[in-house]
């Protein structure tokens, strides 16, 4: 199976960048996709790698159980959360998906399955959780799910007029579950880093409207739009980009304060539209995003969003959360504020990119492995000095030989 | 409770697909198959996604002698049985090798034809049940390429559309299912056209609705229903020579 040059496995191919290209060859692991066995006391899911975090949701939510940490989108597969040891709002509370995984089997160059968990073959666990696939193929994991007594989350909004108080949000909302803000990439001066927050909470059973109370995980089916065609090139420019955030600044001040959100809606508004990826039109977009330490949050963010704003190149979406404590060998997060900024690529953006990961290494960031598609491997080793220790790992096992990513090649890890 | 559905030829696509669909509907399924074991996997994955109960069954189909034993040892009996045996075999292999021809006939055409005769007498002595038989449009009209799995499968449709007529007045029903080209293991590599080719899921689904609509002869994209009427209204002296077949 393993030819030289090695292979990686992909999940639903949700990764930004080439993390899930195989040097050599793909392994498509969708079709091992089935849920093996859970335990109704503890709320343990055993499940095939390909399990597709939806199809989690939509099994067990309506038996009360919800995954602890979910991305934006609930089309990635459980190894691929794993892989990249992914975030999502609440990783300021709960830290990252690796928290809640109680063991994996990982089959490594010789065909040989292991069972590592923190007890049991820890080094091969503690790599594998946020190793971006390259310490194995990742067949099965036993993953913790969280008790929920509803299907909706209270979400409150704050408007924030610059990046201070934004950050001053997030440090009085540290006890709320989820927090994350939209930031308004245009906006310059003393309204620089304008944001929304929005907190969230799991709302209990008996919290609901009387309307819901009798059919708790029952929410709003909503048909799904598709963009059906790639975008014309030029679409999204500087004049779209400026009206589109502007105008949402405008509309989420007007709106009520709190609101009570579908967990659909609230946790993955960008899947309601199958292939948004496409409004980026044919050159598709570059994803950027990066994690500084708490101490220059503050300046390294005002740094990032000024070079955006003075580019003229805005980012569609731009997106401010807290980090946590976070314990991986090789995973992206750590405590202090990360920012996810998206660009259609133009020739310009590489460039803009570049200047974005020179602030980030000035203010001691790292970057997101799973939304890279472009770093440089001395960027990397710059910004990260775990990877030399994860290129060593590496070497010492053989596990270079079998396992690569155009990735990996990239960044020679 | 809902009818147990049990599924014959439970390992491949087609069939594997009819189990989550049924389940997910609340029907308790059995998934028969060869080597049943190795099928916990699937059946897991069924029965949590589900909420239902799924089962597993040794079942060889063409192993004649068992095939009453397997049958009789179902209590309570599936009110609804589906048969996805079959297989596509190669064309070259079977006209060289008649073996390999016998083995694709008793596949499409004898076996099912047994075990489902079986199930018909337990089910016309309870008053109740439904058979559904995956066919193909390949049986529709013998031609160059497949005529041996063709053939088969005709004498499949021609054994379901003669179960239905005799068990029309017994309370069982009989549902013949035609797919045409379906992306599964069985045609991986193929080249299929995709406006003509379905789902297993679709198969799935278009059973599903037969059954509980009680309908008796289902293309799966009904778009096979003309094609086919097409083809098999051509006359014999013309068909011999067009390349339809090929």
């Amino acid at each position: 199976m393993i030819g030289k040059g090695g292979v990686v496995a992909r999940g639903n191919g949700r990764a930004y960048g080439d993390s899930a290209i195989g040097a050599a060859a793909t392994l498509d692991m969708r079709r091992l996709n089935r849920m093996l066995s859970f335990d109704a006391q503890t709320g343990c899911l055993v499940a095939e790698a390909g399990v597709i975090l939806g199809d989690v949701i939509a099994t067990f939510l309506p038996r009360g159980w919800f995954p602890w940490v979910t991305p934006g989108t609930k089309f990635v597969t459980l190894g691929g959360a794993i892989a990249a040891d992914i975030h999502g709002k609440n990783h300021h509370r709960d830290g990252s998906f690796g928290n809640f995984v109680e063991w994996i089997d990982v089959m490594g160059a010789d065909g040989e399955i292991t069972r590592a968990s923190r007890e049991e073959n820890a080094d091969l666990f503690a790599w594998s959780v946020g190793g971006m696939g390259l310490t194995g193929v990742i067949l099965r994991a036993c993953i913790r799910l969280r008790p929920v007594e509803s299907g909706w989350i209270a979400q409150q909004t704050v408007a924030a007029p610059n990046l201070a108080e934004a950050m001053d949000v997030f440090e009085s909302a540290n006890d709320a579950t989820y927090s994350v803000a939209w930031v308004d990439c245009i906006a310059s001066g003393a309204a620089l880093g304008r944001s929304l927050v929005m907190t969230g909470e799991h709302v209990g059973a008996e919290e609901l409207p009387h309307a819901y109370r009798s059919h708790p995980f029952r929410t709003p089916r909503k048909r799904n739009l598709s963009v059906p065609f790639n975008a014309p090139t030029g679409i999204l420019n500087r004049f779209s980009v400026r009206a589109f955030n502007a105008f949402y600044w405008r509309r989420a001040q007007r709106a009520s304060r709190e609101t009570l959100v579908d967990w659909d809606s609230y946790f993955y508004p960008l899947d309601a539209v199958l292939g948004w990826n496409r409004i980026y039109g044919r050159r598709g977009f570059l994803q950027f995003q990066c994690v500084l330490p708490l101490e220059s949050s503050k300046a390294g963010l005002a740094a990032l969003l000024s070079e955006t704003a003075a580019s003229g190149q805005g980012s569609f979406l731009t997106v401010l959360k807290r980090f946590g404590q976070q314990n991986g060998r090789f995973s992206f997060p750590m405590p202090g504020y990360t920012l996810a900024l998206d660009f259609p690529v133009s020739a310009r953006t590489f460039s803009l990119l570049d200047r974005l990961d020179a602030i980030t290494l000035d203010h001691g960031g790292r970057f997101y492995l799973a939304k890279d598609a472009r770093l440089t491997a001395t960027t990397l080793r710059q910004a990260d000095p775990r990877a030399d220790a994860f290129c060593t790992m590496r070497q010492e096992s053989d596990l270079d030989q079998a396992f690569a990513s155009a990735q990996s090649e990239r960044l020679l890890l | 409770m809902k009818d147990i559905v049990l599924v014959l030829g439970g390992r491949s696509d087609i069939g594997l697909a009819v189990a989550h669909h049924f389940a997910a509907a609340g029907h308790p399924v059995a998934l028969a198959a060869r080597n049943a074991a190795d099928l916990e996997e699937a059946r897991a994955d069924i029965a949590i996604r589900h909420g239902v109960e799924a089962t597993l069954h040794e079942f060889d189909a063409l192993d004649t002698d068992a095939l009453s034993g397997f049958v009789n040892a179902f209590d309570p009996m599936p009110g609804i049985v589906v048969s996805a045996v079959g297989a596509l075999g190669d064309q070259a292999e079977s006209e060289a090798d008649p073996a390999a021809a016998a083995l694709v006939m008793r596949t499409n055409y004898e076996a099912p034809a047994q075990v489902l005769e079986l199930f018909a007498a337990r089910m016309v002595a309870r008053g109740s049940g439904t058979l559904v038989g995956i066919s193909s449009v390949a049986g529709d009209r013998g031609r160059a390429v497949n005529y041996v799995y063709g053939s088969a499968k005709a004498g499949f449709t021609a054994y379901l559309s003669g179960l239905r007529n005799r068990l029309s007045n017994s309370g069982v029903h009989v549902v013949t299912i035609k797919p045409g080209f379906v992306y599964t293991r069985m045609t991986e590599g193929m080249g299929l056209p995709g406006s003509l080719t379905a789902r297993p899921e679709a198969v799935a689904e278009t059973i599903f609705q037969a059954v509980a609509r009680g309908r008796s002869v289902v293309y799966v994209k009904p778009i096979w229903r003309v094609i086919m009427g097409i083809i098999r209204a051509i006359p014999e002296p013309i068909f011999r020579k067009t390349r339809i077949g090929s």
